[in-house]
């Protein structure tokens, strides 16, 4: 890639949103998943009865299995969303400054 | 089968299981026959080996033979990454620590797939762009090829070779009892097979025989999951109540986290070994190359994550039914043992819940089929990390290193197949040199390794600007080094297998620790380097961020 081009993708508006949004969105999925990871986790370190807690009084099954199992599906839906997203919008983006680049 | 036949399956079956960290004790006795399990696994490799030939017709280039020409689909890549990660010491090791601690198991399962998520967020993308067969490719983009690749392909190789290790052993331990042959002779025949997958089929060959493998074990999984629901009118509650009925203790809640976790310092190291070493692993990260574009790379983390979410509740269901199922059943009792100790242990320990539980819930056909399926497992595992070492020695070493660049296509290609035969005749070898062996460090030290050398370069190569090659290489070298040291004075290595009283480092898992030192000293490194190298480097991290960003200029598929 030579130094012009470098410098014309880097002034295309397009490319400015794409690196802008995308790089917001991804640091923010990724945020979400550590801390849900981490309050899991810590919570485990700290407080691992809180987790053994009975749903109810007339079942030994306790809050930690359908927490444990929605972070698992939690983990999958966030990678669902990312995809989507990607997949459409970020694409487009990306395409259009391939566009942009091609006509000059 | 008699009883007699299962008690050394069961044995041996355990050893695969090296991330729970049981050892088997005794002497392995070779065996009579298992008629389905030898029946369904001879299907099996005919059918791998009928794959290998069409594949072997179809890879013709380096592209082809690294990369599957590019042209696998999000959704199979999907899959085959599930079969990578979906071991056979996953399976056992996982649904045994569900048996034996209830809760615990799904502890240990989140781990593993969380790391996920954010290699999606931060790796898939930028690795695609700007890789074309290895890691390496991406962490020397830009700095200097000669000293990155050198230590990208020592991590890639380190991380490989203890892989294997630990895959032969159970491998060959697992054959041996199967078809009754030697140990030695069963660990030439899994490296032999897996000497053809890789040579004669390729990227190709390999990514079809994790497939077919990984379909395999979540059909055999799903069906015990089913089985063990329908004797509870499938609700949850009363297969927890009957499970907590006959394991809860006064010192036991199977309902609640136990013991695996304790204090957060190793709490936290765990968490990063397993992120950041997910991100790490040479044979995972060589996955992203076989798709034709980032699009296609975002789908197949999409389904991956799917796939191993989903099989990790089903081994949660599967030990939970080994509860019911196994733990009373006096036909899994192992007596000799409960006579010296009491208690229910069952043949061949903990890590046997899952096929004990297969003969309960589907008698000796099923058993026969989840064996052969262990074994397939552990064929398309080995497989898929000789063609990642094999890469690392012919494209990084060889082309990168030793012809700066300009050796041809085939001549590399040629490389990487004699690299295949070196290195299954080193996990050959190195299978019938740790038989006897304690390997439970091993898959650790592996993660430790890429966690601590691999992802701090891949990482800061892809989004930090001021790395340089000096940075990059002390930095990545003392993040492997503290690592490595790290596990052999920790209670593992230095007391469990050295026999020292106590450990002079007091974590399992080290990687808290190294990855903070290569992280910090990469970091320190590349700012205080005031050399012109360093200053061009810095200079060509716009036009890589672009790509990376973007795809323009990544490579494509190639036509077929």
């Amino acid at each position: 890639m030579t130094q012009e081009l470098v410098k014309k993708i880097k002034a295309n508006p397009d490319y400015q949103k794409l690196v802008k949004t995308r790089t917001a969105f991804s640091i923010k999925l990724t945020i979400t998943m550590l801390v849900v990871y981490f309050s899991f986790i810590l919570t485990i370190a700290f407080n691992p009865s809180a987790l053994g807690t009975p749903l109810s009084s007339d079942t030994v099954t306790s809050i930690g299995i359908p927490i444990g199992i929605a972070i698992i599906v939690f983990a999958f839906v966030l990678t669902g969303i990312y995809t989507k997203r990607a997949n459409g919008e970020f694409d487009d983006l990306s395409n259009k400054i391939k566009q942009a680049i091609k006509e000059d | 089968m008699s009883i007699f036949n299962r008690v050394f399956l069961f044995l041996i079956l355990g050893s695969i299981a090296v991330f729970a960290s049981g050892t088997i004790d005794g002497e392995i006795v070779k065996q009579a026959l298992n008629i389905p399990a030898i029946v369904m696994f001879i299907i099996f490799v005919g059918a791998t080996l009928g794959i290998t030939y069409w594949a072997a017709k179809r890879t013709k280039s380096a592209k082809d033979f690294y990369t599957a020409g590019g042209g696998i689909t999000g959704f199979q890549n999907g899959m085959a990454i599930a079969g990578d990660y979906m071991s056979a010491a996953s399976f056992l090791g996982i649904s045994g620590l569900v048996y034996l601690k209830g809760y615990d198991g799904l502890i240990y399962s989140i781990g593993f797939l969380v790391g996920w998520p954010i290699i999606l967020f931060m790796i898939a993308e930028p690795l695609r762009n700007l890789g074309k067969y290895t890691f390496a490719d991406v962490a020397s983009y830009r700095l200097r090829q000669t000293p990155i690749r050198s230590l990208a392909a020592a991590g890639s190789i380190a991380t490989v070779i203890l892989y294997l290790i630990a895959q032969m052993v159970g491998a060959g331990k697992l054959i041996q009892l199967l078809f009754g042959l030697d140990y030695e002779i069963a660990v030439v025949l899994v490296g032999v097979l897996m000497i053809l997958y890789v040579t004669f089929g390729g990227m190709l060959a390999t990514t079809w025989v994790q497939i077919i493998k990984a379909f395999l074990l979540l059909s055999g999984a799903t069906f015990m999951a089913i089985a063990v629901m329908a004797h509870y009118n499938f609700n949850f509650g009363s297969l927890f109540a009957a499970a907590a009925d006959m394991r809860n203790t006064e010192s036991l809640d199977i309902m609640s986290p136990g013991g695996l976790v304790s204090d957060p310092i190793s709490a936290i190291s765990l968490a990063i070994a397993l992120m950041f070493g997910t991100a790490g692993l040479p044979h995972i990260l060589m996955r992203f190359f076989t798709v034709s574009d980032a699009k296609e790379a975002r789908k197949s983390v999409f389904f991956a994550t799917g796939f191993i979410g989903y099989f990790y509740i089903l081994t949660f269901i599967i030990g939970f039914g080994a509860i019911v199922m196994v733990f009373q059943n006096p036909e899994y009792l192992d007596l000799a043992k409960q006579a010296i100790s009491g208690g229910h242990p069952i043949l061949g320990g903990k890590n046997m819940a899952a096929i004990h539980l297969s003969h309960a819930v589907g008698g000796d056909f099923f058993l026969g089929f989840i064996s052969a399926v262990a074994f397939a497992t552990i064929l398309a595992v080995v497989s898929g990390l000789t063609l990642a070492g094999a890469s690392a020695i012919s494209h990084d070493l060889y082309a990168s290193v030793f012809k700066k660049g300009n050796a041809d296509s085939m001549a590399e290609m040629r490389v990487s197949k004699m690299a295949t035969v070196g290195l299954g005749i080193v996990a050959i070898f190195m299978g019938i040199a740790f038989e006897q062996q304690n390997i439970a460090f091993v898959v650790g030290l592996a993660f430790a390794i890429a966690a601590s050398a691999n992802f701090p370069i891949l990482f800061l190569s892809m989004y930090w600007s001021k790395l340089t090659t000096r940075g990059a290489v002390i930095g990545g070298s003392l993040g492997l080094t503290t690592a490595v040291v790290l596990v052999i004075i920790g209670p593992i290595v230095w007391v469990d297998i050295l026999g020292n009283a106590e450990a002079i480092f007091p974590y399992k898992y080290p990687a808290l620790f190294s990855v903070t030192v290569s992280f910090l000293s990469i970091w320190f490194i590349s700012i205080t380097d005031k050399s012109h190298d360093g200053e061009a480097e810095r200079a060509a991290f716009e036009a890589q961020y672009i790509r990376s960003q973007t795809g323009i200029g990544a490579e494509g598929a190639s036509e077929h």
